[in-house]
This record gives C-alpha cells, sequence and structure tokens, in this order.
C-alpha cells in the first residue's frame, strides 16, 4: 500500500510538469500582451515609449527560453511571482479567492449529498414505480440544465418574485462578505449559486447512487439478508448502501474538485469573487502569470482529489488493496 | 410595441427632467453610502499610469486635481473650475505661455500633512518629468510644458514652450491625482500604485481584491460642507447584466460607464420613477481604418467610398435604439466650439451629404474608376458587443448597398491590438479614439500618420503640417479654421480613416441619487463629493 502511494505521489509530477509545458505554450500562442491592454484597451492615446516600458518591466521582452525558465523556477521554489495585471504577487491575489471557492465547493457538495443521497436510494428501492419516474426526471433535467442557467432564472425569480410580493426587488449581494465576519450576509450571497450548482452536482450523484444501488441490491447477500428475515431498512442500510458507496464517492470527489477549480461561468451569473471569475479576467486581461497559476492549481486539485478518492476505495472496500 | 416603447421614453424623459428640477429645488442631505458597481478591475491605484475608468471610478475620490471639469456642469466641455487652486482657473499670461496658479492653503492630506505648491510641483514633475524608467501615460499631454516653478509656498507657474490651447484641458484630465511630495521623496516612484495618501472627499478604507474598494467621510475635506455622503463602496462586477441587475435589486445605486438603451429601457420598465436616466453625448467614436499599404485602399478613391456608401443618418436613427452610438459628427467633439456643424460637414465632407442615393451613385463610380466595381474585403473588429459588434455589422450591411462584400473577421481585445500594432495584417479595421476631458486638440492627434495610435500605415506631411499649426494657435478663430483644414484632409481628401457614429451615455440610476450630473466621458465627475442620498 505505503509503496503504492508513493509511486502514485512520483506519478503527480510528470502530469504537473506537463501541464506547465501546456499552459505556457498555448498562453503565448495567443497574439497580444498585457501592456497592449493596459495602455490602449480604453482607446485614449497611447505612448509606444510606455508599451516597451511595461513590456521590459514584465519581461515580457525577454527570449521565450528565459521567459520559460523563470516560469519553471518560480514554480519549483514556489514562487508564483506577480500578476501582470496588478502587480501584487499571485499568491496574494489567489488566497482571497480561494476561501470563496472551497466555500461555495462545500455548500454545493453538501445540498448535493443531501438531495442525492434519499433520492438515490428511495428511486432503487422504489425502481420502476412512479416514485422512480419522477426522481429520475428531476435528475435528469439537473443534468440537462447548466447551472449558470439555472443560476440566471434564479436570480431574475427572486427579482420578479420579490417586487410583487414585497415591492421592492430583492437580489442576492454581489459584493463578498466572509462567513466569519457576518454569516447571514455570506449565506444569502452564497446559498443561490449553492443551489445552482448543486442541483446539477446532485443529478449526476443521484443516477450514480440509484444505478450502484440497484446493483448490490440484486447481490446474492442481499437475498440471504432478506432470507435471514432481516427488515428492508437494515437491509438497504447497513448492507447494501455502504457497498454501493463506492462510485458515488468517486462522482462526489471528482465534483468537488471540479468545484474547487473554479466555477467560471457560475461566479460570473452570481459576481461571486472566486477562481473561476479570477482566471476569466486573467485569459481576457492576457495576465500570463496569473492564468498560468490558476491552471496549475486547478490542475494540481484534480490530481490531489483524483488520488484521494483512489485513498478512499481502499478504506472503504477492504478487499481493495494496491500492490 | 410602439406603445411599450413611448412609454420607455416617457418615463426616461420624465426621469432627466425629475433630476434637472431636483438639482435646483432640493438641499443636501448628509449621510448615507453609495453603493457603485464598476465594470473593469483596478490595475494598480496610481493615476499617473493608469488609463482604464475602473481604476478611476472606485480610487478617484480618495484625490484631488489642481483643476477639474465643473462638477456642476460637467456637459460642457469648456468649464474648468479650480479644485486645488483659488480662485477662477488662470488665463494664460506673456502670450498664453505662463499659468500661474494660487494653492489653497486650507489643504491637507489625508495623513495630516499640510498641501502646499511644492506638492503640486512634485506631482506634475512626475507626470511631465519622469525620470527615467518611470512610467508616466499622459506626458505627451505635456509637451509644449517648458518648466515648473513654485515661486512661493502657495504659488506654482508652468512656463509653456509656445501657446496652446491643449493645456488647460490636460491639466484637468482626472488621472492628475496630485500626491504629497514627501512621499514620492520617501518612498519612491512607485510607491503609490499599491497605497493611497490623498486629499480628496473621501478617505481610503479597504480593497478586497477583486470585490469592492470602499471609502469613508473626509472631514478635512478642502471644499467644505461637503461631502454628503458618509461613504461610497466600488463593486466589481464585470458583467453588465450582474450591474444592471444590481441596481434593480437595490444592491447598488448607480453604474457611471452607462448602459445600452435595451438594458435602460429595461430598468425603467422595472423600476418606473425609481430609475433616473441622464444621457449625453460621450466623447469617444468609432472609426474605420483601412490599411493604406494593403491594395487597394492605397487608393483614395476606394476609402473614399468606402465612407461614402455609409449611411451615418439612418444609422443614427436605428442604431441608436440598440447601441450606445448616437451622434453624426466629423473628428472634433460634436459638443465643442470647435466641432462642425453637420451642415459644413455635408457640403465639405464626402458621406456627410443628406441624399444617400447621391453619395452610393458617387461611390459606385469612384470605385470603378479604381478598378474595383465588385470589391471585397474582410472587416476587422474587437469582440466586444457594444458598440463595436453592433456598428461593424451594420457598415457590413451599409456597404451591401453600394455592392462591396465584406466578411468580418472579429478577435478578442488582446490580439485584436495585437493585429492592429504589431502585424498589421487586416485590410480596414474598426478602430476607436477614446478620450476623458474634451481636449480636441489633443484628441484629433489620433488622425496624424505619426501617432502611436494611428493604425491607418500612411505618410501626409501636410497634415502633420496643419496640427502643428493648430497645436501653437492662440486665438479660436484661427484653431477652428485649422481644424476644418485638418478635418477636410483626413476625412475628404486623403480619407484616410471614416468616422462613423459618435457614442451616446446612457445612465439610468436609482432616483434617490442626487447632485452627480453626467459627463460626456465615463472619466469624468468621479469625485463623488456632490453626491447625495434622498432616501
Amino acid at each position: 500500500m505505503y509503496s503504492y502511494l508513493i509511486r502514485r505521489i512520483f506519478m503527480l509530477l510528470p502530469t504537473l510538469f506537463g501541464a506547465a509545458i501546456l499552459v505556457f505554450v498555448l498562453l503565448r500562442l495567443v497574439p497580444g500582451d498585457v501592456c497592449d491592454l493596459k495602455f490602449g484597451g480604453e482607446g485614449g492615446y497611447v505612448d509606444p515609449e510606455q508599451i516597451k516600458m511595461c513590456r521590459e518591466m514584465l519581461g515580457l521582452e525577454n527570449p521565450m527560453y528565459v521567459q520559460f525558465y523563470e516560469y519553471m523556477k518560480g514554480f519549483l521554489t514556489l514562487d508564483l511571482g506577480v500578476s501582470m495585471w496588478t502587480t501584487k504577487p499571485v499568491t496574494e491575489e489567489i488566497a482571497g479567492r480561494f476561501q470563496i471557492s472551497v466555500e461555495i465547493a462545500i455548500l454545493a457538495t453538501i445540498t448535493s449529498i443531501f438531495i442525492a443521497l434519499p433520492l438515490g436510494i428511495i428511486s432503487a428501492v422504489r425502481r420502476n414505480t412512479w416514485t422512480d419516474y419522477v426522481i429520475r426526471g428531476i435528475s435528469i433535467s439537473g443534468i440537462a440544465i447548466p447551472s449558470f442557467w439555472l443560476g440566471i432564472l434564479i436570480l431574475l425569480g427572486l427579482l420578479i418574485f420579490t417586487q410583487k410580493y414585497f415591492g421592492e426587488p430583492w437580489m442576492p449581494p454581489v459584493d463578498y462578505k466572509s462567513l466569519f465576519d457576518d454569516p447571514a450576509y455570506n449565506l444569502s450571497q452564497m446559498v443561490w449559486p449553492a443551489l445552482a450548482t448543486g442541483f446539477r452536482y446532485s443529478a449526476v450523484a443521484t443516477r450514480m447512487t440509484r444505478s450502484a444501488m440497484l446493483e448490490v441490491l440484486r447481490e446474492d447477500y442481499v437475498r440471504t439478508a432478506r432470507a435471514k428475515g432481516l427488515i428492508e431498512k437494515v437491509i438497504v442500510n447497513r448492507h447494501a448502501l455502504k457497498n454501493a458507496m463506492l462510485p458515488v464517492i468517486t462522482i462526489i470527489g471528482m465534483e468537488f474538485a471540479f468545484l474547487m477549480g473554479g466555477l467560471v461561468v457560475t461566479e460570473q451569473v452570481f459576481n461571486l469573487n472566486g477562481l473561476g471569475k479570477l482566471l476569466v479576467e486573467s485569459v481576457e486581461q492576457a495576465d500570463f502569470t496569473m492564468t498560468q497559476a490558476l491552471v496549475m492549481l486547478a490542475v494540481a486539485i484534480f490530481v490531489v482529489a483524483n488520488f484521494v478518492v483512489d485513498v478512499m476505495y481502499a478504506v472503504l472496500d477492504p478487499r481493495i488493496r494496491y500492490g | 410595441m410602439k406603445s411599450h416603447g413611448l412609454k420607455l421614453a416617457v418615463a426616461a424623459t420624465v426621469g432627466l427632467a425629475f433630476t434637472a428640477g431636483a438639482a435646483v429645488a432640493d438641499t443636501p442631505k448628509s449621510g448615507g453610502t453609495l453603493n457603485i458597481v464598476v465594470g473593469s478591475k483596478i490595475p494598480s491605484y496610481d493615476g499617473h499610469i493608469e488609463s482604464t475608468f475602473g481604476m478611476i471610478h472606485p480610487i478617484r475620490p480618495f484625490y484631488s486635481t489642481l483643476i477639474r471639469v465643473n462638477p456642476d456642469n460637467p456637459s460642457s466641455p469648456v468649464d474648468f473650475v479650480c479644485d486645488l487652486c483659488e480662485g477662477s482657473v488662470p488665463a494664460g499670461a506673456e502670450g498664453g505661455t505662463k499659468f500661474t496658479f494660487k494653492i489653497r492653503k486650507d489643504v491637507k492630506f489625508h495623513d495630516g500633512t499640510p498641501l502646499t505648491a511644492a506638492d503640486v510641483k512634485a506631482t506634475y514633475d512626475k507626470i511631465v518629468f519622469p525620470p527615467e524608467g518611470v512610467a508616466s501615460s499622459r506626458k505627451a499631454y505635456f509637451k509644449a510644458v517648458d518648466s515648473i516653478t513654485t515661486p512661493d509656498d502657495y504659488t506654482l507657474v508652468f512656463k509653456l514652450k509656445h501657446p496652446t490651447a491643449t493645456f488647460i484641458p490636460a491639466v484637468a484630465m482626472p488621472f492628475n491625482f496630485v500626491y504629497a511630495k514627501k512621499d514620492l521623496d520617501a518612498n519612491g516612484y512607485n510607491w503609490h500604485q499599491r497605497n493611497i495618501n490623498g486629499t480628496g472627499a473621501f478617505t481610503f478604507v479597504e480593497h478586497v481584491a477583486g470585490s469592492h474598494v470602499s471609502g469613508k467621510k473626509y472631514a478635512g475635506y478642502h471644499h467644505k460642507g461637503r461631502p454628503y455622503l458618509d461613504g461610497y463602496k466600488a463593486i466589481s462586477a464585470p458583467k453588465m447584466n450582474v450591474r444592471l441587475q444590481a441596481i434593480r435589486g437595490g444592491r447598488a445605486d448607480i453604474e457611471f460607464r452607462g448602459f445600452p438603451p435595451k438594458a435602460r429601457d429595461d430598468l425603467v420598465k422595472a423600476l418606473g420613477d425609481k430609475i433616473t436616466v441622464q444621457e449625453s453625448d460621450w466623447n469617444c467614436v468609432l472609426l474605420l481604418t483601412p490599411n493604406h499599404e494593403v491594395k487597394p485602399f492605397d487608393d483614395p478613391r476606394v476609402r473614399r467610398a468606402l465612407s461614402l456608401a455609409v449611411n451615418r443618418y439612418e444609422g443614427s436613427k436605428y442604431l441608436s435604439r440598440i447601441a450606445i452610438v448616437k451622434t453624426v459628427g466629423g473628428v472634433v467633439f460634436p459638443a465643442h466650439p470647435l466641432a462642425t456643424s453637420i451642415e459644413d460637414l455635408g457640403k465639405t465632407v464626402a458621406g456627410y451629404n443628406t441624399d444617400h442615393a447621391a453619395n452610393i451613385k458617387e461611390a459606385k463610380r469612384l470605385l470603378k474608376e479604381a478598378g474595383h466595381p465588385n470589391l471585397s474585403f474582410t472587416l476587422h473588429n474587437r469582440g466586444v458587443d457594444q458598440p463595436y459588434r453592433v456598428v461593424g455589422t451594420w457598415a457590413i450591411d451599409q456597404w451591401k448597398k453600394a455592392g462591396i462584400t465584406v466578411k468580418q473577421w472579429v478577435q478578442p481585445t488582446s490580439p485584436f491590438y495585437a493585429t492592429l500594432r504589431k502585424k498589421g495584417d487586416f485590410d480596414v479595421s474598426i478602430d476607436f479614439n477614446c478620450q476623458a476631458v474634451v481636449n480636441p486638440i489633443a484628441d484629433i492627434s489620433k488622425f496624424l500618420p505619426t501617432a502611436g495610435n494611428n493604425y491607418a500605415n500612411f505618410a501626409d506631411t501636410e497634415l502633420e503640417s496643419t496640427y502643428d499649426a493648430l497645436l501653437k494657435a492662440g486665438d479660436e478663430g484661427s484653431q477652428k479654421a485649422l481644424v476644418r483644414k485638418y478635418e477636410k484632409r483626413v476625412l475628404n481628401d486623403l480619407a484616410s480613416q471614416a468616422i462613423t457614429l459618435w457614442w451616446y451615455k446612457i445612465n439610468p440610476h436609482r432616483s434617490y441619487v442626487k447632485g452627480w450630473k453626467i459627463a460626456p466621458s465615463h472619466y469624468l465627475n468621479q469625485a463623488l463629493d456632490n453626491i447625495w442620498l434622498d432616501k
């Protein structure tokens, strides 16, 4: 087991290195840079001397191999440099947004688990009844509806509903306050995007729970348990559910990693100051250092989440041993 | 549909009337926090190097400038008032080459340091004569400045190399934040990129990166009785729909850049008289820039045909319903005294004649004569809807009526600039000229072949010499005559570039926001010291 873990950890390195090269090259294939935007994006007078000075300061005039060397050096020493747009350290810019993305990911995961597990189990236990059809309908709609679109509907719905019934339209806050500073304000902003993303997330998990449960409920040991006269609740909760959890945990883990990487569009809809919004802004502003750091962060989260899910397999099913 | 549009128009007009009436009748009330939504991000806090409204809207209230556009009459392009100076804005002495400013004695920086002329001099030294390696985005506006001196603690003198009408508007630019000399001396020229110590109406409270900037009332502000607000919060919201819904949903009171007509109509429809709409001509214009190095755009007949084929008057009527463009004009901001009237443009410049059938006929004749009766090319455009793609698509339709076939090539902003500035591999491109203070003689330098932001790739000594004479022309009469000559050369004789339509600024805001008046630029009137909330 331990040798497997060490091998897996070493396998992460080439994955991260490959991603680092890819993001570096792809960003520079697109013509234009941050100095063009800083000094000309607003259409006013442009002083070519200022643009040149900006490029020199940011190292954009250096040959590509020098830029790559600097980038890799920073990556290996965990010094991600400064944002080309704000000139503040990249780590400082990311840190503030990271907590928002983590909070959204946790809230969406909680929402999803609370919806997905009961619905998935009920759907499997009451297979091919109207209850099953309704739940499957809900979960298919969850997969079909993009979370950003659901987010737009939620916002418009809130505005219309509150204006109609309370006289004044209301929408969630568009600026951020920490959960620890002002919990009510924070949750009044976060609960809606968590609902929008959690709904899609739960749809995937519901379907997975249902199919895993159906498979387990057909197993011999379940039949034996029923033959022994165990009550259905015990069979489902104690014998079937635990064994059906493996694929569900995989889905939850990967979705959590996806959410941690930033909800690129949903964050824009709710004006959430998370990693997704930062990524979009960085790409738009040709902020190479920031974009590189964010992509690498997303890659690292995925790789680590994958690793954790593999380890969880072994914990949940003692028969699984990595050698 | 028609009646609905009419209702919206009436509601907006009523809102406008309310504003005008209210500004006269109401007594300002103190208190409250103004919530602003800002559609761009702050690069740094240093006004001397930045050029985005994403910095001006949240940061300008912390600073003062030597003079400014009159906050109570910002729509006038020629009304400047003192901010840190006393009395009225000085007229040039010694043949317009010497400007003496008397500095106020009651001004203190937020850290308690009293302001003197030495602070203003240190600020302008940084802007006008930056040391090697120090960036200054507006240095070129002050090319005529020979020296800056302080005969005493409260007097500042600018000596110019020659008289120029561009000087006072350049001083009034909202980016010229006045810094404390001691901050510059002790911390260097980069300190203000990350730190704030101004003399503005508000003191800095916090900046949460990517979320908001907030400020609170500065009790020692030099304009007594102001500001009226207790504070303000500038919330970053890059998406227009979020900014719109934030005003509708009560999360923001105002947005200063401007919304398209549809957004204004939606807000008025949803909130009725709780929304007030202010509208103004905007000192931004979209241009059609042919690349003179690409055939057949090296031929002035072809370029003139492109301009002739565009029906600006019809475009103004219809595009103004869906886009932030409206006004027909020449190279100078249409509301400025130096601007050429539509009637005169119609007589002297191709494409401004109201007989569009004759314009189309002439365009076809010119193309045939140039050997390109079935001209086809690609229009390079910026990947921004308002108003670039809307105007680009409209222009293509206009050209089609003259038998010209055009494809559109849209690029995101960064590659768009790379194409214009570095590669130059385009046929005709949409370009824009967007300025802060209306400073026509400086603004029209965009059309000079040698200007850093002219991408038409041509040379013309006559245009350069006309501009040189204009730059030094002292009286308004000769300035007007030279502007006409310059404009005719650009838009008609060379047809080096063509003007489409000037932008139109629409600012719907909550009706309880009082005191703020719309200006012809989204950079202007952002000190927030005259705003109050009637809640």
